[in-house]
């Protein structure tokens, strides 16, 4: 069992996607897991042949617990060290959420629950994964009164237990030190317009993903931000798999990661952003996004605030948060003039890095923005 | 105007294209509550979507009417009652016809 999540501690296997003797290829989704944060696809670490399953679907388990084992090439029919995925480092993301078990809606039925004063967010679906309807409603209205133990399926109990767990953890361990800067972000605004342009709809490019890039390059210049800090020491990671912050419909976040964000062009970075918010909001999240996010980035969008402090997920060492664009009076060679600004800062945990070294990383944010044509 | 609405109808009713925007927007917050939308105002004052939640509007109403809406146009699409002026303009100008 692996961990999912910086405090998860336990979790349920299931669905088997495999069974015994089937090949598996490292990557592979070969269970389905229950957190806190809801369902995971759990993928396996090693390629070989399924040899035996030791947890059965709906048993929950201790994490590290050896779900089944797996034979590598050459290896003979035995019990054999198996995926409990290195993982169990922990090297945790915001753990996903119940999105398997977080169901639509309809408007007519959130009416019908406030008439008859039950709690939309307890009702069930007739099918898993239909739309709650006003008759799901009116059945769950004439079910018995819910047990205590009913009220734990409401979605939004775990997720926020989770979350004040990581939360909690990083404010008591962490010293976090604060860095702003406010950027002029006229440059790439006008050349996003412009390739936008040329883009069918289909592919046209959010904001944020070119900041995304900036963020990534910047922060490979500044390696101390990007990594986990674990037993005592910080541990430098060797990629930058970028953890977006998600917010979901109707409350709670994940932050899961898009890997090697460095090396991929803005186009890819647009595809891997809207396949990741498509699963968070609607489907289910693999376990390698949710484990290895090496830093996180929040941003809040034209709807938001101008600027915001993250906390940092552990064991990660730093999170970058991104304002909105205004236009704000802008002196530069003696003049004023109105330009478009966002502010971005750096929350960063002050045993890995010094506010030195964290304002080297915003000036080459800052400066990497200015030729945003680099960033493709 | 007369003139305009005369050419839309023709094409495409203000209540079918209505029907279109409250499609798409329910598809993508399950939990809009069409008859609680207040046509003048805002509509992300009164659905909660985000940036990535409006592209995926833009790009279904492309689906679903055809009309390529650039993002300088997006502004023209705050209000309930701003999208389905701007897509009947749209849709008449598609068809051959002035946008009045």
């Amino acid at each position: 069992m692996p961990a999912l999540g910086a405090d998860m501690d336990a979790g349920t296997l299931v669905e088997w996607m495999v069974k015994p003797g089937d090949a598996v290829k490292r990557g592979q989704v070969v269970a389905v897991v229950e957190t806190q944060k809801g369902a995971v696809e759990v993928e396996i670490w090693e390629s070989g042949t399924v040899d035996r399953i030791l947890v059965e679907p709906h048993t929950k388990v201790p994490v590290g617990t050896v779900l089944a084992t797996v034979r590598t090439a050459g290896e003979p029919a035995a019990p054999v060290a198996p995926q409990p995925a290195p993982a169990a480092a922990p090297i945790a993301a915001p753990a996903p959420d119940a999105l398997a078990s977080r169901p639509r809606v309809a408007p007519a039925a959130r009416k019908r629950a406030e008439e008859l004063g039950i709690d939309i967010n307890t009702v069930r679906p007739a099918r898993a994964g239909d739309v709650v309807t006003r008759a799901d409603v009116e059945r769950a209205a004439a079910a018995p009164p819910a047990a205590p133990a009913a009220a734990e399926e409401d979605w939004r109990v775990p997720m926020r237990r989770a979350i004040a767990a990581a939360m909690s953890r990083s404010k008591r361990e962490i010293p976090h030190y604060y860095l702003a800067t406010d950027i002029d972000a006229a440059a790439v605004l006008d050349w996003l317009a412009a390739e936008n342009l040329k883009r069918p709809v289909a592919e046209r490019l959010l904001p944020v993903v070119p900041f995304m890039k900036a963020v990534a390059l910047a922060l490979k210049e500044v390696p101390e931000l990007n990594g986990f800090w674990i037993d005592g020491a910080f541990r430098p990671a060797p990629a930058v798999h970028l953890g977006m912050a998600i917010a979901m419909r109707s409350g709670g976040l994940v932050a899961p990661a898009i890997h090697d964000a460095d090396g991929k062009s803005l186009g890819q970075l647009m595809a891997d952003l809207r396949d990741l918010i498509t699963r968070v909001r609607s489907g289910r999240l693999r376990s390698s996004e949710m484990t290895d996010p090496t830093v996180t980035l929040t941003s809040l969008g034209e709807q938001g605030v101008e600027e915001v402090f993250g906390v940092i997920y552990p064991p990660q060492v730093a999170l970058v948060g991104l304002g909105k664009v205004t236009e704000r009076p802008w002196a530069a060679g003696g003049t004023v003039t109105v330009r478009k600004v966002l502010t971005a800062t750096l929350s960063a945990d002050h045993r890995a890095s010094d506010g030195h070294r964290g304002a080297l990383f915003l000036a080459a944010l800052a400066r990497l923005l200015q030729n945003p044509e680099k960033l493709n | 105007m007369f003139f305009f609405r005369a050419c839309a109808m023709a094409e495409m009713t203000r209540e079918q294209i209505k029907a279109v925007v409250f499609d798409v927007l329910g598809a993508i917050a399950p939990e809009l509550d069409a008859a609680a939308i207040a046509p003048d105002k805002p509509l992300r004052e009164q659905v909660d979507i985000d940036s990535f939640d409006f592209l995926n509007v833009v790009i279904r109403l492309h689906e679903r009417l055809g009309v390529d809406i650039p993002e300088k146009d997006y502004g023209e699409l705050l209000t309930l009652d701003g999208a389905i002026e701007y897509l009947s303009g749209r849709l008449a100008e598609r068809a051959g016809r002035p946008r009045l």
